[in-house]
């Protein structure tokens, strides 16, 4: 099986059990806090006067054990990261609301859900703080269009995770947070020594032995590594259904499952250019086209609203393919021919990239197809393998009539259609968004 | 303890709050087993903008259809409840209140400094909630969807946000003193 389960990435009603066990999650949650002591504000409001450091002993050990775990799962290959909601990075927002967000901490006493654990066990000043975030949140909403543009865009990282920041690998990050978290464990002890009158001597003696045992697993996370995008690759599987005639009665539909490696090869991912076209006019689905050649050939000729992203830099693109596009994107890649198309499908497969797809026969058979009325570009006899089949008399890029074919010439065009579309989870559900 | 323990179910003995070091760690494998089942963190305040796009969408439709930021989660065919985050939201607080009741916490009170009346109390309360949504919209995520989830996930952004929140908390800590010392 693979981590996490698809079926339970989102609640809908078709499966109501999703509600059950998000409820279930969030009532181990309110739980946990409730029986930490987040449901008295005076233990969360301590923590900013240096007598009682509960709530960061709390919070950075309930973050080191969750990334310990996570991280470990995911080098194991048992849970699919790539996956996992990573809160796409906001720098400017993020930066003032956290600071607003501060205030309110220490003014109200609480944060969101602390005020849930502290109004449902009958504190009055919880309950005004709940009242206060509905009156808050409604503000935000109301306020939001003044702001919007660099609400969304100031700062705009998309998925971005500190062993990109640090370029680290991501087991010495996880090393490296948890040693931070002890050293902090540690300060936050003497603090409370020395701000609380606190008698450390206490305190369970077992506290070494947990922080041991952390940094062991910290450092298993570091040799296990991170499972390589071949290995990604290989675990993708595909659905497809095919119906087969009967003679009499109704087809039969068949469910296949196929690997990557069995897609490419019943030329299942490949499709025509006239369906690549079609896609643009289509209302459910939103094409990507990333033209993965050289930027002097895409310079020469490329398809109208084209992106160019050279195979050996794809890597880079890839965060930002994983959190922004709508649920609709469908990626269309192309080479000159097919060759570096397929290296870059591989890649995006690996990297659990939805609703792939390679322009069959690439360029040329674009030009082939749409283009083989204009006279000014000539077949290359010289072309090798993957290069551009053509003669160009200039580099117009897109400005070719054949780069932007005329959707009413081309109203009618015949092919059989391969894009499935996957629709996955509306990334902006995720989080606490 | 016995003697108070004679009235009603709601008067248990009221037992000590867990270690902090191990409601971390408890907190850390929930955290680990809701990302590893769902691919989703933990949160809430997401779900306190999603009742208030709910009420907003019964009261006024025609002011959510004016308003794209509300727009993203009611209007049309959307229902504000939509989404994981309202469930989790409700689980915590019969969560909450389930650790209240088993630990004999369920007590109508005001949690407070000394020097510092209930109402006035109550009034920071309320503008400390008022603040720290409008804060957590603005992050996209509060103390639990950003500094926990995102922490954990070490989403750079998250990181950003959760040293913005203590930093904040600090640099004010000292003004409201009277509330709390």
């Amino acid at each position: 099986m693979n981590f996490p389960l698809p079926s339970l990435v989102a609640v809908s009603a078709a499966n109501p059990w999703t509600y059950v066990l998000f409820a279930v999650i969030g009532f181990a949650f309110g739980y946990t806090l409730e029986m930490s002591g987040f449901g008295d504000s005076r233990k969360l409001a301590a923590q900013f006067y240096f007598t009682e450091m509960t709530v960061l002993k709390v919070m950075f050990t309930a973050i080191v054990v969750a990334m310990v775990l996570l991280f470990g799962a995911a080098g194991l290959g048992i849970l699919d990261f790539s996956q996992v909601w990573v809160n796409p990075t906001y720098l400017a927002s993020g930066i003032l609301g956290g600071l607003i967000m501060g205030v309110g901490f220490i003014v109200g006493g609480f944060c969101p859900t602390t005020s849930l654990a502290s109004a449902s066990t009958g504190k009055i000043d919880g309950m005004f703080f709940m009242l206060g975030g509905f009156v808050g949140a409604y503000l935000f909403g109301e306020t939001e269009q003044y702001f919007t543009n660099w609400y969304n865009n100031a700062g705009y990282y998309g998925r971005l995770t500190l062993d990109q920041v640090f370029h680290l690998p991501i087991g010495a990050v996880v090393v490296l947070v948890i040693l931070m978290a002890l050293f902090m464990f540690w300060g936050a002890e003497q603090l409370e020594r020395i701000f609380g009158k606190k008698d450390l001597s206490k305190e369970p003696k077992l506290r070494p032995v947990g922080a041991a045992i952390l940094v062991a697993m910290g450092l298993a996370v570091f040799f296990i590594g991170s499972p390589s995008l071949e290995s990604k690759y290989n675990k993708v599987k595909f659905t497809r259904t095919e119906s087969v005639p009967q003679l009499n009665g109704d087809p039969v539909v068949n469910t296949i499952v196929y690997t990557a490696d069995e897609m490419l090869a019943n030329r299942l991912v490949f499709i025509t250019p006239a369906e690549a076209f079609k896609a643009k006019y289509n209302q459910s689905m939103n094409p990507v086209y990333l033209d993965v050649r050289s930027e002097a050939d895409y310079n020469l000729y490329h398809i109208e609203g084209s992106v160019n992203v050279p195979l050996d830099r794809i890597n880079e693109v890839i965060p930002v393919l994983l959190t922004e596009p709508p649920a609709n994107s469908v990626f269309i890649v192309m080479s000159n021919d097919e060759a570096a198309a397929v290296k870059a499908w591989k890649i995006l497969v690996g990297s659990s990239i939805q609703n792939s797809y390679i322009l069959e026969g690439g360029v040329n058979n674009w030009i082939a197809f749409f283009g083989k009325d204009d006279k000014t570009l000539r077949p290359n006899p010289n072309a090798g393998e993957d290069q551009l089949g053509y003669l160009f008399p200039a580099a117009l890029g897109s400005r070719y009539d054949s780069c932007s074919p005329n959707p009413q010439e081309y109203e009618t065009l015949e092919f059989e259609a391969k894009i499935i579309l996957q629709l996955k989870r509306d990334k902006s559900g995720g989080g606490c968004g | 303890m016995t003697t108070q323990t004679r009235k009603s179910i709601f008067r248990r003995p009221e037992k000590a709050y867990v270690h902090p070091y191990i409601g971390g760690i408890v907190l850390g494998i929930i955290l680990f087993l809701a990302f590893f089942l769902t691919g989703n963190g933990l949160g809430s305040s997401g779900a306190t903008a999603r009742i208030d796009a709910a009420v907003v969408d019964a009261v006024s439709p025609s002011h959510v259809d004016n308003n794209p930021y509300l727009l993203k989660m009611a209007g049309g065919d959307k229902n504000p409840f939509d989404d994981w985050i309202v469930p989790v939201f409700f689980g915590a607080l019969f969560g909450g209140f389930s650790s209240g009741f088993f630990n004999g916490r369920l007590k109508f009170m005001t949690t407070k400094g000394p020097n510092i009346s209930n109402q006035t109390r109550w009034l920071m309360s309320f503008l400390g909630g008022v603040i720290f949504l409008y804060g957590a919209r603005m992050a996209r995520g509060c103390t639990s969807g950003q500094a926990l989830s995102g922490g954990a996930t070490l989403s750079a952004g998250s990181w950003a946000v959760m040293l913005a929140i203590f930093a904040g908390a600090y640099a004010t800590a000292y003004f409201v003193r009277k509330s709390w010392l």
